[in-house]
């Protein structure tokens, strides 16, 4: 702890490399006390309002944990079946030794002065790991809400997939309808063992003058799949993250995919980096961008660094109404052997896929929402249904503010 | 009925369209003929009310209506349907909910797509990947699903494999009720009289012909009609002698 808190001292006026740069003075770290709920259920309407928008469900179904921090307080954290733990990260951190096995093992805290923050100046975080073997039927829920305006959020999470487990997270980050401006440091470690399967389905639901910085990055073993999905549609000042994978063992795969919408003032820079380190490794990335007056910059880098391995980005973008996209995909193939592909294409909605469907009989607005409902719908092979009904609801949510 | 009188229609600033007269009345196919670049596309899509399609002169009439300048979506209301040559691609589209759009979600999706052996594109994106075969066939499963009264085919058998081809052609014929045999309940005289249906269909190789039964066929030769004749005569004079002598001869 020691050694990282010296690390992470050095790092404090670190600028990151990409993203505008935040005076972190202008946010308050002050732990906000909040209590603890024994239910879910007696979190207000109006919170649970907020959090449903995000994928949190307060009365649980078909969820089997669950872990909701407000602010800078752990309020609720939960399993509800064996063979998955759900812990505040500072509780886990003082009971169980084997938390330091991950903690900082992916993420160097010296990165950035974000990093730097979410060492020096942890509020909590969560846990949640499937043991190995066990089949966790129901997704988990995870939620971290912000009440307090010009809040600094900062929190650190482990997400481990034991060796042939299957684990599904769904992750909300909301805001109560009143606040306007804060910060989010998000520090996120994902751990997927041998033949393990691990799919995290992230949606964003930010106010109009928050900054975010999460900084994630994940580690698959032989076999093991992981599935990565990123979905901010609203409002947010400031978004910036870049999360790497490492494909470290043979036959891992993963998928990232994104879906954003960059609103009047908006400025989100969002990538995805993977590392293809062994044979027979493979990965997607996916991101759909529309702008209606923001500037979104996507990003994608594919690292192939053995022979057999196989890599695809694909990057779409759409410009409905002013603003900017500007898509980034990058490949490096370090070796023979490496199969490395990439698409682009930034645009508006063509016309005659408005005039073909004019002509089966929609009007024009209906002709262009279609379009725009069917951009942002992609298939995401191995995600659980009730995950793929999440993401479908967060985009409808959202289809009549991009209209 | 579908009446045009002395239609004249520009594309960009190339005048592709003259003194176009034509009449479908209701319950009449017929068949379009014409060389390749002699505007047959162009004449379906300004029926169809595709904009860049600018009418400079003359007028189009549908079920008694002016249609010459009504909005395309309208002009699919009011009973005009397509199956275009090369339709885009729709990414995220299903199939499947394009048919929906096309049936007003009034149909059996897949009772439908069965007819045309299409079952298994249903959970594909529209036209995403789809070989020129399976675009036709996907095109007919949009028309058989938005049933419209006046059909327009353009090329609705290029590319499409010998095992389809009939079945294509049979659901063509069908859809525009001239497979009159094989109903058995009214005699042959009234389901002629009743027959509603109007098609216009553009081929190229005329093996549309072996299975539809059209009333009438014309050439566009250069932006303009000429040799009003039966279809299977037509086709036989343009195998012979090609279509600028057929022309020539018609004039
Ligand atoms: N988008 C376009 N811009 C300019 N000219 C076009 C365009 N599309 C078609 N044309 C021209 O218009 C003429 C008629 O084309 P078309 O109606 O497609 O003919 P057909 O279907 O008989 O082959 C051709 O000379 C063609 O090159
Ligand atoms: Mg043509």
């Amino acid at each position: 702890m020691r050694i990282l808190n010296e690390k992470a001292s050095k790092a404090k006026e670190k600028k990151a490399s990409l993203g505008p740069d935040i005076n972190l003075e202008e946010y308050s770290s002050e732990h906000t006390p909040h209590g603890i709920v024994d239910k879910l259920e007696m979190l207000s309407d109006a919170d649970k309002e907020r959090m449903i928008l995000a994928g949190i469900d307060a009365n649980e179904e078909g969820r089997s944990g669950t872990y909701v921090q407000k602010d800078t307080t752990a309020i609720f954290s939960q399993s509800k079946q064996e063979g998955l733990e759900v812990i505040p990260i500072k509780e886990a951190l003082k009971k169980f030794d084997w938390v330091q096995d991950y903690y900082w093992k992916l993420v160097s805290v010296d990165t950035d002065k974000y990093t730097a923050r979410a060492q020096l100046d942890l509020h909590d975080g969560y846990v949640i790991r499937a043991l190995p073997g066990s089949t966790v039927i129901y997704p988990v829920q995870a939620c971290l809400y912000l009440e307090k305006e010009g809040l600094s959020q900062n929190v650190h999470n482990i997400i481990i997939a034991d060796e042939g487990s299957e684990l599904h997270i769904i992750t909300g980050c909301a805001t109560a309808a009143h606040l306007r401006s804060g910060l989010h440091v998000g520090i996120s470690e994902f751990f997927v063992k041998k033949n393990a399967k691990l799919s995290f389905t992230m949606i964003h639901h930010w106010a109009e003058e928050m900054m975010v910085r999460p900084r994630s990055v994940g580690i698959v073993e032989e076999g093991g799949l992981f599935l990565n999905n990123y979905i901010c549609m609203r409002p947010v000042k400031s978004l910036q993250m870049y999360p790497t994978t490492y494909l470290a063992g043979k036959g891992a795969v993963a998928r990232f995919y994104s879906l954003l919408v960059g609103s009047p003032n908006s400025e989100i820079d969002v990538g995805g980096r993977m590392y293809l380190q062994e044979e027979d490794t493979r990965a997607e990335i996916v991101s759909r961008a529309i702008t209606n007056g923001g500037n979104i910059i996507a990003r994608g880098d594919l690292i192939g660094e053995v022979p057999g391995i196989r890599g695809h980005l694909e990057c779409r973008g759409l410009i409905l109404n002013g603003g900017t996209i500007h898509a980034i995909p990058e490949l490096q193939g370090k070796i023979d052997g490496v199969e490395l592909s990439h698409e682009a294409a930034v645009g508006k909605i063509a016309q005659d896929e408005i005039l073909y469907l004019m002509s089966r009989g929609l009007t024009e607005d209906e002709a262009t929402s279609t379009i725009v409902r069917g951009f942002l719908s992609v298939d995401i092979p191995g995600l659980p249904p009730v995950l793929k009904a999440e993401i479908d609801r967060a985009v409808d949510l959202s289809q009549h503010d991009v209209m | 009925m579908l009446i045009i009188e002395d239609l004249k229609v520009r594309l960009g600033d190339k005048e592709i369209l003259r003194h176009i007269d034509l009449e479908i009345k209701q319950g009449e196919t017929h068949i379009l003929f014409g060389p390749n670049g002699s505007g047959k596309t162009s004449l379906l899509m300004t029926i169809m009310g595709y904009p860049q399609y600018k009418v400079t002169a003359g007028k189009i009439y549908f079920k008694g209506q002016d249609i010459t300048h009504m909005s395309i979506n309208e002009r699919a209301k009011l009973g005009i349907g397509m199956s275009y040559q090369r339709p885009p691609s729709i990414h995220g589209l299903k199939t499947r909910q394009m048919i929906e759009i096309c049936s007003n979600n009034g149909a059996d999706v897949n009772e439908l797509a069965e007819q045309v052996n299409f079952l298994e594109f249903l959970d594909r994106d529209i036209n995403v990947g789809f070989s020129g075969g399976e675009i036709k066939r996907s095109e007919l499963l949009q028309l058989i699903a938005q049933d419209p009264d006046l059909l327009l085919f353009d090329e609705p058998e290029s590319g499409v494999d010998l095992e389809n081809i009939a079945l294509i052609g049979n659901a063509i014929n069908h859809l525009l009720e001239r497979d009159i045999h094989s109903t058995t309940n009214k005699s042959k005289k009234q389901l002629l009289r009743e027959r509603a249906k109007m098609g216009l269909i553009i081929t190229h190789t005329g093996f549309i012909l072996d299975y539809v039964s059209a009333d009438r066929g014309q050439v566009l030769y250069d932006g303009v009609l000429a040799c009003r004749r039966y279809p299977v005569e037509i086709f036989k004079q343009i195998k012979d002698v090609g279509y600028e002598e057929c022309v020539r001869c018609a004039s």
